[in-house]
């Protein structure tokens, strides 16, 4: 199979975001597509997907013009779509999601024996058989549920698959079984579109990069001839000399202590020491417990026993807005699900924490309110640089960049980053590296938790590392390797 | 490395975008009639003049005042309604309110000065709303069917007060409902107040913001520090004195207060948030909108009893309408 897309247009509401591009996918090879947030890599996964009529140019499968009138017709050639953003429905179970309007039936009933026993083969299959196919999708773990998206574009043999940042909740292991399992589907003939951020995983797995900037093809490599920084340079349009600030490590004086700090069934006796000036890493796989512990901090949820001490003194934050007002902040990891409302604008949702504090008898300071947003959108060069934009037209770097707005705002001495740069492009992303490292020279003391390897060892001044709910380890981000972080995280010796 | 660079790397798409429209003041933008109220606006125009031109008593200045004065109890109830749908809300129970509130103040009105008796009955108004809210907030129950309940529990409260209509002893008490300033009702004049309340509440206070937060990611803004409980106790405790003052306004202007009264009003009040483009899973919603939903509702009620168009009919064109207004809002969005 050859599926090719020439010169394909497609904007919306009169801004064109794709401007005629140029892309051929084969079956049983691996093509990954590469760009930085807003380059239209979105839109081209819809063109492909049916889910978006064409504005010019054409879709030829096998040499003939193809036109998709809907994702049904997509569908129906064998192209599936895994989103980024997960479609289950959390109330049904997993063999339902899977088979979603194909359950096979026994006069006119049901099957439901055979229906689970062929989810059971298609999870086999991927490499995820410990998935109950009985269960409700709402119980699985995101990245479980993550896979069951993918067991469910198999459920139909595909002759395409296209993969929307699949890694953005998976790691260690989880990563390892998806790779083999898009090993194996190229060797049956699938063809396969990868899009990710990480570029080490796009080198790994993918036969050669389309990389796209602004909407258009800027080049096609193969993983041989190329190297993460030719391809960052491409994204971006431009070399970035440094990924990550050179850290001195300064502590100073004590700023939080968490001590003994439990919550039953999540995580147990999480202790640890946040210095002003200090940033520090928290790693862990998914399900060991990090964000639980940061939103036990912050007063989002209630911790079963353990105290947490701001300069000193215990304190015990009951509520998120507790702990705003004594200076801790918490940019939590799903900016879509607890960070914005993305229907609101750029200023509601840039003030939301601080509304309170401007406002006088109970009146908005309009005035201030809007000086303030305008200082962060030119200080976190927030683009468009439109106050009055609601934050849902935003791209993912800049939708990021709010939330960090709403939260420095707040003036916090204590931030807690939960996956910041989760779905951020690499130029978005060095720029948050940058504005950490300025605020810990004003006595801002950071917990930056994070999935990322390279990340949370090339940020940081020293790393914990936790597994199972449990504080495992805690290394000098100098001192140390990737190897040895992700060793004490999954419980090997290194 | 500058900003000035980050943000020509980062997203030329929406740049261009930048470029198209120069940014609205911030400070005026909630001013301004969002398309969706031009267009019911458009609408109510065009129904005064055709109405205007075919019908003589139309634009009369009688049927005008009665016109302002039927539209106060929806008013009053959208008005009430749009705060509590704004937080992904809804309040059933406000047609009881309206009954209870009514035959209250009527009754009271025989043993306590009127604006106390007022007062009295605007409080109970306050309270049936809090108890919503409370129930809601606290406890994490469905609104439809908090409000489901309370609607049947303060009707039963009302039949409780009174099995039989009450005629308020005081003569003064018509004066609410039934006396203008010049050719507007006073009651017309205390909607409009109360709307333009609301828009400063919606609008310009923290609290009003967060209303709609609550409804658009009650997560997103409990970690913001957003007290969500508090603040749906308001929005429903509001929506129960609207229902509170529609109650007294509507047994002043009727001389008798029946405790049967006001069933399907919450309806209307529905109905008119939801023409002026309020999203009734919350988070989406405008007084300009409301205001502009209320009018079109009431100049149809008008019209269709000016032409003598029987109350069945008025009722299946009444839902076509609202059917069509959505429809036009729908579109719009894509647009967008």
């Amino acid at each position: 199979m050859k599926l090719e897309l020439r010169g394909v247009r497609k904007g919306y509401g009169g801004v064109e975001v794709l401007h005629g591009v140029d892309l051929t996918a084969e079956g049983g090879r691996v093509l990954a597509i590469a760009g930085a947030n807003g380059a239209g890599k979105s839109t081209l996964i819809k063109v492909l997907a049916g889910a978006v009529p064409l504005d010019g140019g054409q879709i030829l499968l096998d040499g003939e013009p193809l036109t998709l009138r809907g994702p049904e017709d997509a569908q129906g050639l064998g192209f599936r779509t895994v989103y980024q953003e997960l479609s289950l429905v959390p109330q049904m179970t997993v063999t339902e999601n899977v088979l979603l309007g194909a359950l096979p039936t026994k006069r006119g009933l049901v099957d439901w024996s055979a229906a689970h026993a062929r989810v059971r083969a298609l999870l086999e299959e991927i490499g995820f058989a410990d998935i109950d196919p009985r269960v409700r999708a709402g119980k699985l773990s995101v990245a479980r549920q993550q896979m069951v998206e993918i067991a469910k574009a198999l459920a139909v043999e595909p002759r395409m698959l296209v993969l929307d940042e699949p890694s953005a909740v998976l790691a260690g292991t989880d990563l390892d079984r998806l790779f083999d399992l898009i090993r194996r589907l190229r060797e049956r003939g699938v063809a396969i579109l990868y899009v990710s951020h990480r570029l080490a995983e796009v080198m790994e797995i993918s036969d050669s990069i389309t990389v796209i900037k602004d909407g258009r093809v800027v080049d096609t490599l193969t993983p041989a001839h190329t190297s993460e920084d030719e391809i960052i340079a491409l994204m971006a349009g431009r070399r970035l000399e440094q990924i990550y600030p050179d850290r001195v490590p300064e502590p100073g004086k004590p700023l939080l202590s968490v001590r003994g700090l439990s919550r039953d069934g999540v995580f147990d006796d999480v202790s640890f020491d946040l210095a002003a000036g200090e940033i520090v890493g928290m790693f862990g796989l998914v399900g060991s417990g990090r964000s639980e512990v940061a939103r036990c901090v912050f007063g989002a949820d209630r911790p079963t026993s353990g105290t947490v001490e701001l300069d000193g003194a215990v304190t015990r934050f009951r509520t998120p807005g507790d702990a705003i007002g004594a200076g801790v902040a918490l940019v939590t990891e799903d900016r879509k699900h607890s960070g914005l409302v993305l229907g609101m604008d750029v200023t509601d949702n840039t003030t939301f924490a601080t509304m309170a504090r401007i406002s006088r008898a109970g009146l908005l300071d309009t005035r201030r309110r809007a000086a303030n947003v305008q200082d962060m959108i030119e200080r976190l060069g927030i683009h468009p640089p439109r106050p009055e934009m609601p934050v849902r037209h935003l791209s993912g770097g800049n939708q990021q960049k709010v939330v960090l707005a709403k939260w420095l705002l707040t003036r916090p001495r204590v931030l807690i980053l939960d996956e910041p740069t989760r779905g951020v492009d690499m130029a978005t992303r060095v720029d948050i590296y940058r504005m950490i490292d300025e605020l810990t020279r004003e006595g801002v003391a950071i917990l930056l938790i994070s999935s990322d390897l390279t990340e949370v060892l090339g940020a940081t001044d020293r790393v914990l590392v936790m597994r199972g709910g449990r504080l495992v380890a805690e290394v000098g981000s100098a001192d140390t390797t990737e190897d040895e972080v992700l060793a004490h995280s999954v419980g090997v010796a290194a | 490395m500058t900003e000035q660079q980050t943000s020509t790397v980062l997203d030329p798409v929406s740049g261009e975008a930048a470029g198209a429209t120069a940014p609205a003041s911030a400070r005026w933008r909630a001013a301004v009639p969002s398309p969706t109220v031009l267009v019911l606006i458009g609408a109510a125009v065009a129904i005064v003049v055709v109405a205007g031109v075919t019908n003589d008593s139309f634009l009369t200045e009688g049927n005008m005042t009665n016109l302002l004065r039927q539209m106060v109890s929806t008013g009053l109830l959208a008005l009430g309604m749009l705060l509590v749908i704004l937080t992904g809300g809804i309040d059933l129970s406000v047609g009881s309110v309206v009954a209870l509130t009514g035959i209250m103040s009527a009754g009271l009105v025989s043993g306590l000065p009127l604006p106390l008796a007022i007062l009295a009955a605007i409080v109970v108004g306050v309270l049936c709303g809090t108890v919503n809210g409370l129930m809601v907030a606290r406890f994490s129950l469905a609104p439809f069917v908090v409000t489901l309940a309370s609607m049947t529990t303060f009707r039963g409260l009302t039949y409780v007060y009174s099995k039989t209509p009450i005629t308020p002893t005081t003569p003064d008490f018509l004066t609410l409902g039934s006396q203008n300033v010049g050719a507007i009702p006073i009651a017309a004049i205390i909607t409009l107040a109360m709307f333009a309340l609301g828009w400063v509440l919606i609008n310009r206070t923290s609290a009003g913001r967060a209303l709609l937060g609550i409804g658009g990611n009650r997560e997103a803004v409990r970690l913001a520090g957003v007290k969500v409980r508090r603040h749906l106790v308001l929005a429903y405790a509001l929506s129960g004195l609207c229902a509170g003052v529609a109650g007294v306004i509507l047994a002043s202007r009727v001389g008798i207060a029946q405790p049967s009264v006001g069933q399907g009003f919450e309806l209307d009040a529905i109905a008119a948030c939801v023409i002026g483009g309020a999203s009734l899973s919350g988070g989406r919603g405008t007084i300009g909108g409301t205001l502009a939903g209320v009018v079109l509702l009431g100049l149809i009620d008008n019209l269709l009893s000016l032409y003598d168009v029987q109350s069945y009919w008025q009722q299946v064109l009444k839902g076509l309408i609202i059917a069509v207004a959505i429809l036009v809002r729908r579109g719009e969005r894509q647009n967008t």
